[in-house]
C-alpha cells in the first residue's frame, strides 16, 4: 500500500504552496493526474486519502483525480494512438516498437484556493 | 474561489534525490539495476547465483530492501562483497532517501557495480525511481502468465524480464510462450532470459551485465 506514502507527499507538497500564499488562504480542492501506468490503484489513493486527512487541518480539502490512459507514438508514420488492451503496435502502419508518450504521469495538476 | 496551475510531480521529493544519485552514479561509473518482482520470485537466489559465479577483482555491492527481516543480506554476505539490509519497517518499496542513507558509508569510487533488490512487491516500488540505469523485473514460473498484463507498470518500465524457476516448468501447466508474449506486449522492446537455480541461462545473464556494465564505463548508458 504505497498509496499512503503518495498522500503523504501530496500533503507535503500542499503545506508548501499554502507556504506561498497569502496568510489565510485555505485550499479546498486539489487535482491530481494518474496514468494508467504509475502503479497506482485509483481506489487505493482515495481511501488511503480519506485516512490520511481525517481529523487533521486537511480534513475539508476535496480531491479530484483524472485518469490518464495511455498513449503510444509510432516512429515509423508518427501517428498517435490510444493504447487499448495493450495493443501497443502502430494501428497505422503495423510497426511494432512504439513510444509510450502519455499514461505514466502521477502529478499534482492543480488546487483551488479560496480567498 | 480560484484555480492555481501547479503541474508537479507528486514525487517530487524523490525525482530529485533519484536525479542527484544518477548523477553521482555517472561520475562514478558505477552501474545500478534496481530488481523488483513479487515476494519469493527468486530475487536473492538469482543474486547468489551471480556473486557465486562473478569475477572477484569486480567490485560489487549490494542493497537488500525487505519490511523485517536481515536474513537476505546474510544470504548474500556469504560471497565475500559487501551486502547491506535496508529494514523497510512495514512501507513495500525502497525509496531514493533509503538508497542515499545506506550508501553514505561506502565510497562510490570503490564500487562498478551495485546491485539493488528491491522490496518483494510488483505495484509499489515502480513509482520510486531510485537512480538506477535498469529495472529488472523477475517473473518466477509458479505466478501464471497473465502478471504482465495485470501490473503492466513494472513490465512497462523494466529493460529486462527475467523468467526463473524454469528447472520447474515440467512440472507445471506454465505456458512461458505466451508469457513472454504477454511482456512483449506490454513492451515490445523488452529483453528477456529465462533462468533456474540450477544453472540456466545464467551465463545469458551474466553477460547481460557485463554488456551494460562495460556501456556505463564507456560513458554511454542510456539511464531510466
Ligand atoms: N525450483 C526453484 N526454486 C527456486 C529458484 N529460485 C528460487 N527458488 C526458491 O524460491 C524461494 C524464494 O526464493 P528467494 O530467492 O528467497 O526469493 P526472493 O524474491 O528473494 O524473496 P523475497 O526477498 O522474500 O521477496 C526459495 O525457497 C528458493 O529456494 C529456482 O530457480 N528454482
Ligand atoms: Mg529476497
Ligand atoms: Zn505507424
Amino acid at each position: 500500500m504505497h498509496e499512503l506514502s503518495i498522500v503523504a507527499s501530496v500533503l507535503e507538497q500542499l503545506d508548501e504552496i499554502k507556504k506561498q500564499q497569502p496568510e489565510g488562504t485555505r485550499i479546498s480542492k486539489v487535482g491530481l493526474r494518474v496514468g494508467e501506468l504509475a502503479g497506482v490503484d485509483v481506489d487505493c489513493l482515495r481511501f488511503g486519502f480519506e485516512c490520511s486527512v481525517k481529523e487533521t487541518p486537511w480534513e475539508h480539502l476535496l480531491l479530484e483525480i483524472e485518469q490518464v490512459p495511455r498513449r503510444q507514438r509510432c516512429p515509423g508514420c508518427n501517428a498517435e494512438f490510444q493504447a487499448e488492451n495493450w495493443a501497443t503496435a502502430c494501428p497505422k502502419c503495423g510497426e511494432a516498437a512504439t513510444i509510450t508518450i502519455a499514461g505514466e504521469e502521477l502529478q499534482i495538476a492543480f488546487v483551488e484556493v479560496d480567498e | 474561489m480560484s484555480q492555481i496551475v501547479v503541474e508537479k510531480k507528486v514525487l517530487n521529493e524523490n525525482q530529485k534525490l533519484a536525479a542527484e544519485l544518477r548523477e553521482r552514479f555517472r561520475q562514478h561509473k558505477i552501474l545500478v539495476v534496481n530488481i523488483i518482482s513479487s515476494p519469493g520470485s527468486g530475487k536473492t537466489t538469482l543474486l547468489e547465483r551471480t556473486l557465486e559465479r562473478m569475477d572477484k577483482t569486480k567490485r560489487v555491492a549490494l542493497l537488500t530492501g525487505d519490511l523485517q527481516t536481515e536474513n537476505d543480506a546474510k544470504r548474500l554476505a556469504k560471497w565475500g562483497f559487501p551486502a547491506k539490509q535496508i529494514i523497510t519497517g512495514g512501507t513495500c518499496h525502497l525509496d531514493a532517501k533509503m538508497i542515499d542513507k545506506h550508501l553514505a558509508d561506502w565510497k562510490l569510487e570503490d564500487l562498478d557495480i551495485l546491485i539493488i533488490e528491491n522490496v518483494g512487491n510488483l505495484v509499489c516500488p515502480t513509482s520510486y525511481d531510485l537512480g538506477e540505469h535498469h529495472k529488472i523485473v523477475i517473473l518466477s514460473v509458479t505466478e501464471g502468465e497473465d502478471k504482465p498484463l495485470k501490473y503492466p507498470s513494472i513490465f512497462v518500465k523494466s529493460d529486462l524480464m527475467i523468467l526463473s524457476k524454469v528447472d520447474l516448468l515440467p512440472y507445471l501447466n506454465f505456458d512461458a510462450e505466451l508469457a513472454k508474449q504477454n511482456a512483449r506486449t506490454v513492451h515490445p522492446g523488452i529483453e528477456i532470459i529465462e533462468t533456474s537455480n540450477k544453472g540456466d541461462g545464467l551465463e545469458q545473464w551474466m553477460a547481460w551485465l557485463e554488456a551494460k556494465l562495460a556501456a556505463v564505463k564507456a560513458g554511454d548508458a542510456v539511464s531510466a
